[in-house]
């Protein structure tokens, strides 16, 4: 399926669908959102896909240590990258719409500093890797701390945001905006941001396995040279 | 049984090692004490919430000053040993359970050099010496096995603190949220959710822990 075309050009066409429609529909007038509430079609799927991308790496992982080949470490590395681009452009994203919306682009919300140390815990991931020269060993203490990584994402993504108070729908005592929760989100912003986490995540695969293609042809150079 | 007779063996060696090679286990006795005493000199007694934060970040360096040199100790002939005699899992269990007592230990004495030295604001001291234990125990759980990935890195030290400073943030945060019910008399909601979520955590790492580490252990 992965050497196929068609998720391509569905992932090209949702996006192009997601940058049109996205400003061109018709938005609920929420809180002191106002235009800013498009924004959901880029800061949201940049999570969604933040997490596929997380889970495929992490998939690979798993097959690694039970079935070690190279290539499945190139897969769970470079699937962690592009989780790592997501994360970065989602708190880009958010920020600017923290900046309309609440006044300032970082106002340590709970929801802001957790997504910022689950990045960190994955910007781990890439220095251990790189302190370690050998290839099978970088690979497989690689795929050990990925899956504990992966598992202290639960918490830090999953659980405690949803216990404390935060500026972000979905929390605690929610105050400020909670017009765009998951449950109450209107139909007509539906109609454009599940297409558009589709095909965010789409381009995000795309560009992974563009880059998985890159490596696995360097490493064979190296293996060769 | 056989493997809790080889976990009871390799934690008692590990428990005589430290008592005949005492230089270590003084080592962060004085690590604990003279932070300690830096912090009462710069600080005097602080505020309760200062307090808590204090203590909660000299528990998180005691636990990598404490921790990092568990699986640095055994050359490689040794551990071969090791392997040949019991099992990777044996292995990882002692040293999860012989660090727990360790960290356990430096942190009640830790606690009693706060109280001496930075005031006692605690309200209630044998709730917080309750919490001590929880967190000290969590503390050590993820250094453990932070620390036998470091091992195999080879650079321990500064990795270690690189790998775990962003990992233990959750549960420092949780640990700070839930032990600020000993300095005052508002009770806090939510409390018992934090503390299973806590709990939740340590199960999850050490059976993390027992998974992942055979497929680190071998070369």
């Amino acid at each position: 399926m992965i050497k196929q075309s068609w998720w391509k050009i569905l992932g090209a066409i949702l996006l192009a669908y997601t940058f049109t429609a996205g400003f061109l529909i018709k938005v609920p007038h929420v809180g002191n959102l106002y235009g800013s509430i498009r924004n959901l079609f880029f800061h949201v799927p940049m999570w969604f896909g933040m997490m596929v991308l997380f889970t495929v790496s992490v998939v690979n992982a798993i097959r690694y240590l039970s079935k070690p080949s190279i290539r499945l470490d190139i897969y769970s590395a470079e699937y962690a990258k592009m989780g790592m681009v997501f994360g970065i452009l989602g708190l880009i994203t958010g920020s600017i719409w923290a900046t309309y919306a609440w006044g300032e682009p970082w106002s340590n919300d709970p929801k802001q500093l957790l997504a910022a140390i689950a990045l960190l815990i994955y910007a781990a991931y890439f220095i251990l890797r790189n302190s370690i020269p050998d290839m099978d060993k970088r690979a497989k203490v690689g795929a050990v701390y990925n899956v504990f990584a992966c598992a202290m994402l639960i918490p830090t993504l999953w659980i405690i945001p949803r216990m404390v108070e935060s500026l972000h729908p979905g929390g605690q005592g929610v105050e400020g905006n909670p017009g765009i929760n998951g449950k109450d989100l209107d139909p007509r912003m539906r109609m454009v941001f599940w297409p558009a986490v589709l095909g965010w995540t789409l381009l995000g695969i795309w560009i992974t396995t563009l880059k998985i293609r890159f490596s696995v042809f360097r490493e064979k150079q190296l293996a060769n040279a | 049984m056989k493997s809790a007779a080889a976990v009871f063996a390799l934690l008692k060696k590990d428990i005589l090692l430290e008592i005949r090679q005492q230089y270590s286990f003084y080592g962060v006795l004085l690590y604990v004490a003279s932070t300690i005493f830096v912090l009462y000199l710069a600080m005097g007694h602080p505020d309760s919430d200062v307090w808590n934060g204090l203590f909660w970040m000299i528990q998180l360096f005691i636990c990598i000053n404490a921790v990092a040199k568990s699986f640095l100790q055994e050359s490689r002939g040794r551990m071969l040993y090791f392997y040949a005699i019991a099992g990777p899992r044996d292995y990882v269990i002692s040293k999860l359970v012989f660090n727990a007592l360790l960290m356990l230990l430096m942190s009640i004495i830790s606690l009693l050099l706060f109280q001496l030295l930075m005031g006692n604001p605690l309200r209630d001291p044998l709730q917080f010496v309750g919490l001590v234990a929880l967190g000290s125990v969590s503390l050590s759980l993820v250094f453990t096995f932070l620390a036998a990935i470091a091992a195999k890195a080879q650079q321990n030290a500064a990795l270690m603190a690189i790998m775990g400073f962003p990992i233990i943030i959750p549960q420092l945060l949780l640990l700070m949220k839930i032990s600020s019910i000993a300095f005052s008399s508002v009770i806090q909601a939510g409390l018992g959710q934090m503390i299973l979520l806590l709990v939740g955590l340590d199960v999850m790492v050490v059976v993390l822990s027992l998974i992942l580490f055979p497929f680190l252990w071998k070369d």
